[in-house]
């Protein structure tokens, strides 16, 4: 197991590294850095100046060595359009992000499980056909446009819920949360529909699919035979079995929630990091996007780590698979 | 003869669909007496574990019992409400399915599970539960009991794992066990120690089997009875030594005669040409018509009803699906009809 872990680890690392070689072409790729610091009419000597004292002048892997040192010193640099340490900026707003991801997975998860479960085991009912049909909606609609009509339905029409910003926060060290205020909760409740949306729908599908698929198998009838409750049969042993590869699917999708709360972030003004990489983009602003790409990579194989480690709690099978291959 | 456990009256089967409504199981009576091994043999598809399945009350869907009764000792049970009905399963009939690598839970512990179906059906606590758990994996054969309850199933082999699937089916002792097709996955060598097991736990207890089989091996080895069935109904029934030694119905004939015996030297196995109708397409008269030896002109036309034959004490002349009585569903044996002149009047011989 020990050794499993290592192996990932490592494995993890070197994805993390390929991804800073990445982020850190994205400086080159936009052109010179000194003519971004640079007037038109700074003289050449001046140039060659600034050149060698920011170490533009060294081997490209000496530069990158550089780099990768800073981050991992925390030191992302300095925002171009902000003047502030880029790490500063992303701390700051990370909390608004975070909250955001942490609620849609939420709600994606708890509700996306009840509908597949209920679909799986009412098959038949109207109420799950309709689930269904809502699925494919929540599937196909670009969630641009679901947080639109969700703006245009709760905010315009019926005035219940705000249509951007994250309300009142209140400050607990950095962190500064919307948890703890009545206008912080409803600021978060269409963001939160609107980013979890496609999960839940994904998932709802992705747990109707595999307890249909588990209900048919021996066990389940074994179960039955054995004279089980319907709700033991059900809840104990197939939906158990149900969630092993739900896990998966679940955690990656936890990933691409923050790294697509992008989108969602831009129709509800949220002041969360995917709208400062968007402003970044709009401003050219690297630091920011390269950054914004490193703790995205960051946060999919830390999640997809604790994937793998949630799997063996959960499966038997895997535990012993992996104590072997260690 | 006691009262039997299983009472089995005139049961049929049908899976509805769109082609209409198909029988898998058209008129079929048994009985099962207490600690009594009753084999069901057949081609695949000939019913018997429908048959099985309709019992415990698990048909799949679109399968349903569409008529016949089945009593459990003196209650009536194919007619139970589903609650009910699930009292019924575990706790007075028990079944062993034939894939002891697919049958248990792979995410719970195998004490988990005996546990579970001991409490479902006892007011036994946690630990007494557990403890009687210790007490069936001892009996099934499972070495260091009290070490293995807390294994999961895939650290089990094969056969091992046979065994823990027959200690739920004994946790809460049930009056019948069914067993469809317990040894078909399991390799040869371990097929006889389960059997074995089978039968010792049976006699131990009492409990009443009905052994679901293609393998005549296995029926040898273990049953008292043995029911033929060919698409689904029973061709032949009677006591072991007499359907395999003396089998009467064409289709029984063929079905011994298949089996490979050490003196019979190295030619081509026998085998019956053709193979067992479709549902859609089962044909008017007896279903085995088209492949039998000595079909004749009323096999055509007149399904067969069984016939009690044989001279065991009280056999002729009673009910053909009472214990201890032989009966063939074939017109060669209607003795009555059309004034004895049925081709083959005495049995036929195995050859």
């Amino acid at each position: 197991m020990l050794a499993f872990l290592l192996r990932r680890a490592v494995q993890s690392v070197l994805v993390l590294a390929v991804v800073g070689l990445i982020a850190f072409s994205m400086f080159r790729f936009a052109g010179d850095p000194v003519n971004q610091i640079v007037g038109p009419d700074t003289p050449v000597s001046e140039r060659a100046e600034i050149r060698r004292s920011l170490g533009l002048d060294d081997p490209t892997l000496v530069q990158f060595g550089r780099y990768a040192g800073n981050v991992l010193r925390g030191n992302f640099g300095i925002s171009y359009q902000f003047r502030q340490p880029v790490a500063a900026l992303l701390a700051e707003r990370m909390p608004a992000t975070l909250e955001l991801a942490l609620c849609a997975t939420v709600f994606a998860l708890t509700v996306g499980i009840l509908m597949g479960v209920y679909c799986a085991l009412r098959r038949d009912t109207a109420l799950a056909k309709l689930f269904q049909a809502v699925s494919l909606i929540g599937v196909s609609l670009p969630t641009f446009l679901i947080g639109i009509l969700l703006i245009f339905l709760f905010s315009v029409t019926l005035g219940w819920l705000p249509s951007y910003g994250r309300g009142d926060t209140v400050r607990l060290g950095w962190w500064s949360t919307g948890f703890l205020t009545l206008s912080g909760l409803k600021a978060l409740i269409l963001p939160s529909v609107t980013l979890g949306l496609f999960q839940m729908t994904l998932i709802m599908r992705l747990v109707r699919a595999e307890m249909l698929e588990v209900l048919r198998t021996d066990y389940i009838r074994f179960a039955r035979a054995r004279g089980l409750t319907t709700h033991a049969v059900h809840f104990g042993h197939a939906l158990k079995n149900t969630l092993v590869p739900v896990i998966t699917i679940a955690g990656l999708q936890l990933g691409s929630v923050i790294a697509f709360s992008i989108i969602t972030e831009t129709v509800f003004q949220w002041p969360g990091m995917g709208l400062l990489f968007v402003q970044a983009v709009q401003n050219v602003d690297i630091p920011i996007m390269a950054a914004y790409l490193l703790l995205v990579a960051a946060i999919f194989v830390t999640i997809n780590l604790a994937v793998d480690l949630l799997y063996s709690v959960v499966d038997p099978r895997l535990r012993l698979a992996t104590g072997r291959a260690a | 003869m006691s009262a039997p456990i299983l009472t089995v009256r005139d049961l049929r089967v049908a899976f509805e669909t769109r082609a209409g409504s198909l029988p898998a199981i058209d008129g079929v009576s048994f009985e099962i007496g207490r600690g009594e091994i009753l084999g069901v043999v057949g081609e695949s598809g000939a019913g018997k574990s429908v048959t099985g399945s309709a019992v415990i009350g698990l048909l799949d869907p679109p399968g349903r019992i569409v008529g016949g009764e089945i009593h459990l000792g003196t209650e009536r049970i194919d007619t139970l409400p589903p609650e009910r009905m699930r009292r019924v399963r575990g706790r007075r009939i028990g079944m062993i399915f034939q894939d002891p690598l697919t049958s248990l839970d792979p995410l719970y512990r195998v004490g988990e599970q005996i546990v579970e179906t001991i409490r479902t059906h006892t007011d036994l606590s946690a630990r007494a539960a557990r403890n009687r758990a210790v007490d069936l994996l001892a009996e099934v054969g499972i070495p260091a009991p009290e070490r293995r309850i807390d294994g999961y199933p895939h650290e089990f082999s094969g056969g091992m794992r046979q065994r823990v699937v027959i200690a739920l089916a004994l946790a809460a002792e049930p009056e019948l066990i069914i067993a469809d097709e317990p040894t078909t996955a399991l390799d040869v060598s371990v097929q006889a120690q389960v059997i074995t097991l089978l039968k010792r736990l049976c006699r131990d207890h009492g409990t009443a089997v009905m052994l679901v089989t293609h393998d005549m091996g296995v029926i040898a080895e273990a049953a008292d009875r043995v029911a033929v069935m060919y698409s689904g109904r029973i061709a032949e029934i009677g006591p072991i030594e007499s359907v395999v030694r003396n089998p009467r119905h064409p289709y029984a004939i063929g079905l011994m005669g298949a089996i490979p015996t050490l003196t019979q030297g190295a030619g081509r196995l026998a085998q019956i040409p053709g193979s067992m109708p479709r549902l859609t397409a089962i044909p008017p008269g007896c279903a085995f018509h088209p492949r039998c030896p000595k079909v004749f002109g009323r096999c055509r036309v007149e399904r067969p009803e069984p016939i009690p034959v044989g001279t065991e004490p009280g056999g002729i002349g009673t009910d053909p699906a009472r214990i201890g009585t032989s009966a063939v569903a074939c017109h060669l044996y209607d003795a009555d009809a059309a004034g004895g002149a049925a081709p083959h009047a005495e049995p036929l011989q195995v050859r």
